[in-house]
C-alpha cells in the first residue's frame, strides 16, 4: 500500500477492476433477459468488502495525519461509494427481472467514476 | 412489490422505471453533495451558481420521489421536475457556452451536463418519455 496516497494505490485499482468486471457480468445477464442471480449478489458482496477496505485505508492515512485537499468532498465520495454495493444488492432483489441486472450494471459503472473522483480529491487542490 | 409481467408497464417505478429511479437517486445524491459543499465552503464566490446547484439538487430529489411513488400526484411531481430539469439544463448549458465569463463556476448543468457525461441532458428526456409511455388511459 502506498503511504502517501492511499486511494491511488493497488486497492483503488482493484476496486475499479472488480467493479467493471461485475458491471460486464451483470450486463451479460441483462442482455440475456435474466434477472441478477446469486453470482451477482456474491459479486456485490465482494465489491462491498473491497470498498470497505479502501475506506479503512483512507481512514488510517487520515488518522496518520494526512489530509485530502478537500475533506468534506472526500468523505462525501467515500460514504457514497460504501453505500453503493448494498444499494445495488437491495434493488437487484426488489427487481427480479432483467432490469435488476441493468441496475447492477449502472451501480457498478458509477463506482469506478467515484474512485477516480476520490483520487482527484485526494491529490489536487482545485475542486468544482 | 406486486409484479405484473403480462400487462404492459403501467407504473413508473418497476421494470425499466426502477433503473430510472436509481439513476435519478444517484443524481440527487451527487447534486445535493456538490451544492452542499459549494454552499458550505465558498458560497460568497458565486452565490448565483451555487443556488442554481441547490435548485438542481432539489429538482433531482423531488423527481426521484415522484417517480418512486408513482400515482397521480407522484406523476405530476415527476413531470414538473423533468420539465424544469430539461429547461434548466438547456438554459444553463446555453448560457455557460455563450457567456462562459458569466458562468465561471461549474454546476451540474454547465456545458449541458458535460461534467456528468451529458447524462443530465438525456435524463429528463427519458423521464418524460417514460412518464408518457406508462400513462394510464384517461
Amino acid at each position: 500500500m502506498e503511504r502517501d496516497e492511499p486511494v491511488n494505490g493497488p486497492l483503488a485499482t482493484l476496486t475499479i477492476v472488480a467493479s467493471l468486471v461485475l458491471a460486464a457480468w451483470a450486463l451479460v445477464a441483462a442482455v440475456r433477459k435474466r434477472p441478477p442471480d446469486r453470482s451477482h449478489l456474491v459479486g456485490l458482496a465482494v465489491l462491498g468488502l473491497i470498498v470497505v477496505a479502501l475506506t479503512v485505508a483512507a481512514g488510517v492515512a487520515i488518522a496518520g495525519g494526512e489530509r485530502p485537499a478537500s475533506m468534506a468532498t472526500f468523505v462525501g465520495y467515500l460514504v457514497t461509494i460504501v453505500c453503493l454495493p448494498p444499494l445495488g444488492a437491495v434493488l437487484a432483489r426488489m427487481e427480479p427481472t432483467r432490469w435488476g441486472s441493468v441496475i447492477v450494471t449502472v451501480v457498478c459503472l458509477v463506482v469506478p467514476v467515484l474512485v477516480l473522483r476520490l483520487e482527484q480529491t485526494w491529490s489536487t487542490v482545485s475542486s468544482g | 412489490m406486486a409484479e405484473q409481467r403480462t400487462a404492459p408497464e403501467r407504473t413508473t417505478n418497476t421494470g425499466p422505471g426502477r433503473v430510472l429511479v436509481v439513476v435519478y437517486l444517484l443524481f440527487a445524491v451527487a447534486a445535493t453533495s456538490r451544492a452542499g459543499v459549494q454552499i458550505a465552503t465558498k458560497f460568497h464566490e458565486a452565490p448565483l451558481a451555487y443556488l442554481l446547484s441547490a435548485l438542481a439538487a432539489v429538482v433531482y430529489i423531488v423527481a426521484t420521489v415522484g417517480l418512486a411513488r408513482d400515482g397521480a400526484f407522484g406523476r405530476r411531481l415527476a413531470v414538473i421536475c423533468c420539465t424544469v430539469e430539461l429547461i434548466g439544463v438547456l438554459a444553463v448549458g446555453a448560457a455557460s457556452v455563450l457567456a462562459p465569463d458569466a458562468f465561471p463556476h461549474e454546476t451540474v448543468w454547465s456545458g449541458f451536463g458535460r461534467g456528468y457525461g451529458y447524462v443530465p441532458l438525456v435524463l429528463p428526456v427519458i423521464g418524460l418519455y417514460w412518464l408518457r409511455r406508462t400513462a394510464r388511459p384517461a
